[in-house]
């Protein structure tokens, strides 16, 4: 079994799709790549994509099989169709990398994000920011007279509505994971 | 049985048991366990090399002409940053080498040591892959996953650093046939895009074969099947730089190479071919021109075993992922079950067409006056070696593309040049790996005398090692190709594009104990040929020869293969500002 865990779509087989419909509208795409848990191998991967100037929205990695030096690295990147396929045709040249797949057409994934915020302020903007973090379900793991720190998880765009809302309301600091992807169901 | 050895030996070892019997190398401090099991022994000849970019080019030399993996053996800090012009050049042209490195020893490692550098960080983008080893017991299978990643696939240089303590430890041996890789390229090729193929080339009218390296690099069994392919179907062929000698040039279906400097008949038979059949090619931009006129009318298909080569540049109509051998193979045997058809009537009138555009005879050139013509030379050269079992490798240039032109190639292996880093400097010491694999053929680099200069300190080591190479040296005392660039597009301002104090290239011959020859009329041509011939020795062979020739035809930059420029023209028209800022 991959340590994906993920069922390969029933089209695309492989990464490699080498019948792409090509257009020049940009996609969104996010790959989850299964490489070996070694010296440099993250290194392999951003070298790439810096040498060969393809996009990196964000990009998450950490160990997922200890026993097997396997880790996780989960890409969100950015182009045309074409520039899709290269991109990952290029990503699974790399021998360290075990395995390629395109999760946003390898059937239907979920998308999680963390983000923590931190929001100055006194007053009705305080108390509006805590009143706008519990609908958002966003819980306060740091709290001053003048401050809170609320942490977040959840897909990319509920991040990106509750950053738009802190901004007016004092936020002056913000760290964000990446995206964490899984393919739906078994 | 387990077999315990020191690090250095571990490397020897492994080398044995790859079969490996040439390595061509510096010494340093952070080898020198190496150097000496290397001197304790004589099952691996070692060539001491002048420069390590002449190691790793020689390995490449070594590899073209063989087959088989080069080796090159460096030491840290410098050596290896001398290798890393040979690593990309090798990683452009898809030649298998193995470079082992000498690096600090591991609790040194970050602590800006004496000759240490970040190898492996360095050469991360310029190798297949790269590997540091940090416990003398992993090396061995370490080393033999190497061969297999540089041999397999598409192959490739990689590299392996290996610190000085890791080379003095004792560890356990790793024999070759207990190493398992993860990496297994598919080789066989989808049988339904196979039959798809063959299905467009019954039907096709105009077909082309468009060849490359790739043939090459999958064996000498590969060119065996594409010669089968196309004589059985009566298609026009036509090759890449690097796919020159997979058929052979005397075959009646030969079109000549194709490109910016191909041959008229070939690139215009891609601009009109109906069915275009890329084997092992990879629309390179010197072979494509502008994209967006590339064979416009053209179903494409394209046999590659490198996924990201698909679609890359020229968007195909029939991919097909896996070996040249392995897929022809297929090809041949479904195109043979379903009655060996093709369009033979629409195919002959094709032909036709092809023979007027090889009427314009595009090589034409003329030898008047007291100065040699580059092709001339070119010519003669090929004339009076066409017997010789002969290997020629060139260096980066107009000389590069005139042999390529002059040259005829019958063999694969045979054909050893720089084309996708273009490296001036690669010829010399490359030449020196091929007559080390085969000390008894006839070697040739044909070079310029700028890019010779680039790496002439390896007259050195033919001279050490006794190798009979031939260097015959286009002298046109220009950076030929560049002066022409600045002729086309910069108004004739030749900026820095002659080769100023040149030295008596005889004399040079001569301080290094070699044969130094002279060549300045056309008259004297032949015998001066042959005397270089005859040498039993490394040759300097400097050819006078006119200055501002041009090497044509070309496709100028921005241009189609159908807008080829044939001869002396009104240049300052041949491209246009938007060809200007391509290379």
């Amino acid at each position: 079994m991959s340590p994906l865990k993920i069922k390969k779509g029933a089209q695309s087989h492989s990464a490699y799709n080498l019948r792409p419909n090509f257009s020049d509208v940009e996609e969104r795409h996010t790959l989850a790549l299964v490489v070996e848990n070694e010296p440099g191998v993250l290194a392999r991967v951003i070298g790439l994509y810096a040498g060969r100037g393809y996009n990196i929205d964000s990009l998450t990695v950490a160990e997922v099989d200890h026993t097997g030096h396997l880790s996780r690295i989960t890409i969100v990147t950015r182009g045309t169709p074409q520039a899709i396929e290269q991109i990952k045709a290029q990503t699974g040249r790399i021998i360290s990398v075990r395995e390629i797949h395109d999760l946003t057409v390898e059937g239907a994934s979920v998308e999680r994000e963390l983000a923590m915020f931190k929001v100055a302020g006194t007053g009705d903007k305080r108390v509006e920011a805590l009143r706008l973090a519990d609908i958002f379900r966003a819980n306060v793991v740091d709290s001053t007279l003048e401050s809170f720190v609320f942490e977040i998880t959840g897909a990319p765009e509920k991040i990106d509505a509750f950053a738009d809302l802190m901004r007016p309301l004092g936020l002056i600091d913000v760290a964000r994971t990446g995206v964490a992807a899984l393919s739906r169901g078994s | 049985m387990t077999r315990q050895m020191t690090g250095a030996k571990m490397i020897v070892q492994a080398l044995i048991d790859q079969g490996v019997d040439t390595v061509f190398g510096y010494p340093g401090g952070a080898v020198l366990p190496i150097y000496d099991e290397v001197f304790q022994q004589n099952s691996i000849k070692h060539v001491l090399v002048r420069h390590e970019q002449g190691a790793v080019h020689a390995a490449e030399g070594y590899a073209r002409s063989t087959g088989k993996p080069g080796v090159a053996l460096v030491t840290s800090g410098p050596g290896a940053t001398n290798a890393v012009t040979g690593l990309t050049d090798a990683l452009m042209d898809s030649i298998p080498i193995i470079v082992l490195t000498g690096q600090v020893p591991t609790f040194m490692i970050g602590s800006d040591a004496f000759q240490e550098a970040d190898t492996v960080g360095i050469t991360r983008p310029c190798t297949k892959h790269n590997w540091l080893v940090k416990e003398t017991d992993k090396l061995a299978g370490v080393i033999h996953e190497a061969f297999h990643i540089a041999t397999s696939g598409r192959p490739g240089p990689v590299l392996i650093d290996i610190p000085k303590d890791v080379q003095f430890a004792t560890g356990t041996y790793t024999p070759k046939a207990t190493v398992k890789s993860h990496y297994q390229p598919q080789l066989k090729g989808d049988m339904d895009a196979i039959t798809e193929l063959v299905e467009a080339m019954e039907k096709a009218k105009k077909p082309v074969f468009y060849t490359g390296g790739g043939v090459i690099n999958s064996g000498p069994a590969a060119s065996q099947l594409l010669r089968e392919l196309v004589e059985a179907t009566g298609f026009p062929i036509t090759s890449t730089l690097m796919g020159l000698g997979c058929y052979p040039a005397s075959g009646d279906k030969w079109l000549g190479m194709l490109g910016m400097h191909g041959l008229y008949q070939a690139n215009m038979a891609m601009h009109g071919c109906d069915l275009m059949i890329n084997i092992g090619a990879r629309f390179d931009d010197r072979i494509t021109g502008v994209v967006e006129k590339f064979s416009p009318n053209s179903k494409k298909a394209h046999i590659d075993i490198d996924p990201s080569s698909i679609n890359k540049v020229i968007r195909v109509d029939i991919p097909i992922m896996g070996d040249v051998g392995h897929v022809l193979e297929d090809l041949l045997k479904v195109w043979k079950s379903r009655g060996r058809k093709t369009n033979s009537e629409a195919v002959a009138k094709w032909w036709k067409q092809i023979e007027e555009w090889r009427a314009v005879d595009c090589l034409k050139y003329e030898q008047k006056g007291p100065v040699i013509k580059p092709q001339y030379a070119l010519s003669r050269l090929e004339a009076l070696t066409k017997k010789y079992d002969r290997y020629i490798c060139t260096e980066v240039g107009q000389h590069q593309m005139w042999a390529a032109q002059y040259i005829d190639f019958e063999d694969p292996n045979r054909w050893m040049t720089s084309g996708g880093l273009g490296t001036m400097g690669y010829g010399f010491p490359a030449s020196i790996g091929v007559q080390m694999a085969h000390p008894d053929a006839l070697v040739i680099n044909v070079a310029g005398e700028a890019s010779w200069l680039m790496n002439m300190q390896e007259l050195g080591t033919a001279m050490q090692y006794a190798l009979p190479v031939k260097q015959f040296i286009l002298n046109n005392e220009r950076l030929g190709m560049v002066r022409q660039w600045q002729e086309l597009l910069h108004g004739e301002r030749y900026s820095s594009s002659w080769s100023e104090s040149l030295p008596d290239f005889v004399k040079l011959a001569e301080a290094f104990g070699a044969k130094g020859i002279l060549c300045s009329d056309p008259a004297d041509l032949d015998d001066a040929i042959m005397e270089m011939l005859n040498h039993d020795g490394p040759v300097l062979f400097d050819c006078l020869v006119e200055k501002h020739e041009n090497c044509f035809p070309m496709i100028p930059s921005g241009k189609a293969h159908n807008e080829m420029i044939m001869g002396e023209v009104d240049t300052s028209t041949a491209i246009d500002a938007e060809g200007k800022v391509l290379v």
